[in-house]
């Protein structure tokens, strides 16, 4: 089936909606997502949205930027950092008014909390600067934005799967996806495309991530020429349940909770003395697995707890009620009488797409852009994260640069006309899905997931060496043979998963390949980096940004850099 | 442990009638049921087919039947039930099955797009945000739990015998704008709700509160509604 759009945006989270309400209206925009659009993994996010509109204690957008650029560990872009920072105060402003329910001060105003990593003056204590809405936050912006979109006349492809981009000289014009419902393949001419399709938690065993967050957008843009930026930093949140990595919310600790080890020692304290369990989340995650090592986990076993019990009942009920609830529902645990087994746990990836601050995705290091091609939220890399991102920031980030990349999208497309549909690319992409389906191979799709899955555990985590990410390099070089023998033993077109997780899964290993080969590469420690070989920040030969450019099927991809935007704060040792 | 998984299985476009497969699933009490119907499609039958995505009780996607009740299988142990392992899975009751475990939630979606699901109000935002007394945010607090999963609507005995019933999870999102202090439509949205299928067609059975995951007091949003309606015209009466 054949569709027409000025734009198309893939992914319904916050910046895929951000973006759509953006162009609805003026435009007609179609929004396709491999799930409903409000099961996307944005209504996830628990703790907040940071910005500096001081309605607790005194405030500024310079000292929101100095902590993202000290958390980014002086990897993110200050000029990007500095347009979030500025544009945070008129995010909430803007997210209130379409009624988004945050909660209040006695006075009535937005209340703010205290999160890991944002300070008052430049570092010199925790600073309440997330907004929320109790523990659910993500999941009332997504309600909004979505009830909002379905005002704005914007046409959505709920359960319909991106299988890769239409490319016309280097420029895309379209997209092809797969209907799950009825397994029919449609074309979608456009003018401008978005992707917004999240994260790709899912090549690690025990992540905070949806069964959803496979990453393909990263990938399908890859393949069409876009680079990937700074890749090698995951992110591990401290916090996840022990054995699942159900996500408890930073806010936890923003809030008074305590890490401590079997001692019952609070062992931040020694870490950071100022922020102490509020410090940056590559940070504490380090320091719980070094406790870990050193035989101060539980009872001896690799987690630790995260300690509420001082909190009172009422803070747990009206702040903190989804994760009390996941602690009861999953671990049995209450956490008004006893604390939290936790584990660092997959949860965010700093880098993705590489684009500019207006969404633009780029094609090579001198940041000329692949034209109709743009990405926003956290399949994009603009960059402001950097080696870590700051929490709060990531729902930041996909508000503030999905409208920016609307706008960008709109002037875009009032100027520029789509070159006409390349021949013959819908039925490649399309006759490549049905090569799979038909395939007679004998591997479970299921078995080399797991298997990527433990050796991005094992070896891409949160310490690294040459040795680990050489071996993780290895297992993924044997899965890729053995995904050539995938099969698919589910032959139906209603709803066919088996299908799609052979799909996903050709695209996580794509993206786990790059994930270790910038690792490699960068021979020092850098934010959620970290080297045993290399264990010091290296800013005479790293203080640059890794990209890598797909260099054609079953080649090495090509490895580039791309100098920092340092404009305010110049690189200075990290301390908390 | 070895548990015993009957599942529903029916496939339209092929099958003349529905049918139950026995699925036997090495699992742990601290399995989620989820877990093990992953397990059954990945070890033993792939086309087994249901919506799951989050697997954390958030996103909604996979409300079942679950041994004669309806609960989300991401938020449900082994260890919850006490059937000697024994399981019955079965599709949500009311909605129109697409294929096995997964049905057509669009008439669901259609009632609540329906109630407005938006904040109206008709006056120009101030420079920062509106003031709202954080009691009114705290009672409306309640209705923003939900996921839309679809449980409570599905249990709706109402629902079952008329179609045209709003039903508890679109009169839920009408009373988190009902009742928030920033929305204008107030009246408007009474007059919208002030029907038979409309707040009047909910009579207290308390099914939807009783099935919520999010533990919503589905039923006593609903009355606050039909008070208000009530209030409303005493108001405009006198």
């Amino acid at each position: 089936m054949e569709h027409k759009y000025d734009a198309v945006v893939v992914g319904a989270g916050l910046a895929g909606l951000r973006a759509a309400i953006e162009l609805g209206g003026n435009s007609r925009v179609a929004v396709i997502s491999k799930v409903f659009a409000t099961r996307s993994h944005s209504g996830a996010a628990q703790g907040g949205i940071g910005a500096a509109i001081g309605n607790q204690e005194e405030d500024s957008w310079q000292w929101h930027m100095f902590d993202t650029v000290k958390g980014s560990d002086y990897l993110g872009d200050q000029d990007a950092i500095e347009v979030m920072a500025k544009d945070a105060p008129r995010t909430i402003y803007e997210l209130e008014h379409m009624g988004v329910p945050f909660n209040r001060t006695p006075e009535g105003k937005i209340a703010q909390r205290a999160f890991g990593g944002h300070t008052r003056n430049f570092g010199e204590k925790a600073i309440k600067r997330a907004c929320f809405a109790a523990d659910r936050t993500g999941r009332v912006i997504l309600d909004t934005l979505w009830e909002k979109s379905l005002r704005a006349g914007i046409d959505f492809f709920n359960e319909f799967q991106v299988l890769g981009l239409l490319m016309e000289d280097g420029r895309c014009c379209g997209l092809v996806a797969y209907e799950l419902l009825t397994g029919k393949f449609h074309t979608f001419h456009s003018n401008a495309v978005l992707l917004a399709t999240g994260g790709a938690g899912k090549i690690y065993q025990t992540t905070s991530n949806a069964f959803a967050s496979t990453g393909e957008g990263l990938s399908i843009a890859f393949r069409a020429g876009a680079l990937l930026e700074d890749m090698e930093f995951v992110q591990f949140h401290p916090t996840g349940i022990y054995k699942l990595g159900i996500l408890i919310s930073e806010a936890a600790r923003g809030e008074g909770g305590i890490l401590r080890n079997r001692d019952g020692t609070r062992f931040m304290e020694q870490y950071a003395p100022k922020i102490k369990d509020l410090a940056p989340r590559d940070l504490v995650s380090r320091c719980m697995t070094e406790e870990m090592l050193a035989d101060r986990g539980i009872d001896g076993k690799d987690y630790l707890h995260l300690d509420l019990t001082h909190l009172g009942k009422e803070v747990l009920d009206s702040k903190l009620s989804e994760i009390s609830g996941f602690a009861k529902t999953y671990a049995g645990i209450d956490p008004v009488s006893e604390p939290i087994p936790v584990v660092p746990t997959c949860h965010y990836m700093m880098g993705g797409i590489a684009t500019d601050s207006d969404g633009r995705v780029l094609a090579d290091d001198k940041k000329a852009p692949v034209s109709g091609l743009y990405a926003a939220g956290e399949c994009a890399c603009v960059s402001v994260h950097g080696a870590n991102r700051l929490g709060c920031n990531s729902l930041l980030d996909t508000l503030v640069f999905g409208r920016r990349a609307g706008k960008e999208i709109r002037n875009f497309i009032a100027k520029e006309t789509p070159p006409p549909a390349p021949t013959g690319q819908a039925d490649e992409i399309t006759g490549r899905i049905s090569a799979l389906l038909d395939s007679e191979g004998s591997e479970k799709p299921g078995d080399i997931l797991i298997g990527l899955q433990k050796a991005m555990k094992d070896n891409v985590g949160v310490f690294r060496t040459k040795e680990s990410l050489n071996a993780a390099l290895s297992v993924i070089e044997g899965l890729e043979q053995r995904y050539q023998n995938v099969k698919v033993v589910d032959k139906g077109c209603c709803f066919n998963r088996n299908l799609l997780e052979a799909i996903e899964l050709g695209h996580m290993l794509e993206i786990a390949k790059v994930i270790a080969m910038g690792a490699l590469a960068r021979e020092e420690s850098r934010g959620a980096h970290f080297r045993k070989d290399f264990s010091e920040r290296d800013d005479q030969n790293f203080l640059h940004h890794t990209l890598f450019r797909h260099a054609g099927a079953g080649t090495t991809p090509e490895f580039l850099k791309k100098p920092v935007s340092i404009t305010r704060f110049e690189p200075k040792e990290r301390k908390y | 442990m070895k548990t015993t998984f009957i599942v529903f299985r029916y496939d339209p476009a092929t099958d003349a009638r529905p049918r139950y497969d026995e699925y036997e699933v090495e699992a742990e009490g601290t399995d989620k049921i989820l877990d093990c119907l992953n397990k059954i499609r990945w070890e033993q039958d792939p086309t087994l087919t249901y919506r799951y995505s989050c697997a954390h009780g958030i996103c909604g996607s996979d409300a079942l039947v679950i041994n004669g009740n309806i609960d989300l299988a991401c938020q449900k142990l082994i260890r919850d039930f006490k059937t000697g392992g024994n399981f019955i899975i079965e599709p949500l009751p009311l909605f129109t099955v697409i294929k096995d475990l997964l049905v057509d939630l669009e008439p669901f979606f259609e009632k609540y797009r329906q109630v407005q699901p938006f904040l109206i109000n008709s006056q120009d935002p101030p420079e920062t945000e509106r003031l709202q007394d954080s009691q009114n945010q705290a009672l409306i607090e309640p209705s923003l739990r939900c996921i839309l999963c679809g449980s409570c609507t599905a249990s709706c005995p109402i629902n079952r015998a008329n179609e045209n019933y709003a039903g508890p999870a679109a009169l839920l999102r009408a009373f988190r704008y009902v009742f928030d202090s920033r929305d204008t439509a107030t009246r408007e949205r009474l007059r919208q709700l002030d029907t038979k299928d409309g707040a009047w067609g909910c009579r207290n059975m308390w099914w939807c509160t009783d099935v919520c995951p999010k533990e919503i007091p589905v039923t006593k949003c609903i009355a606050q509604i039909k008070r208000r309606i009530k209030e409303n015209k005493k108001e405009d009466g006198s």
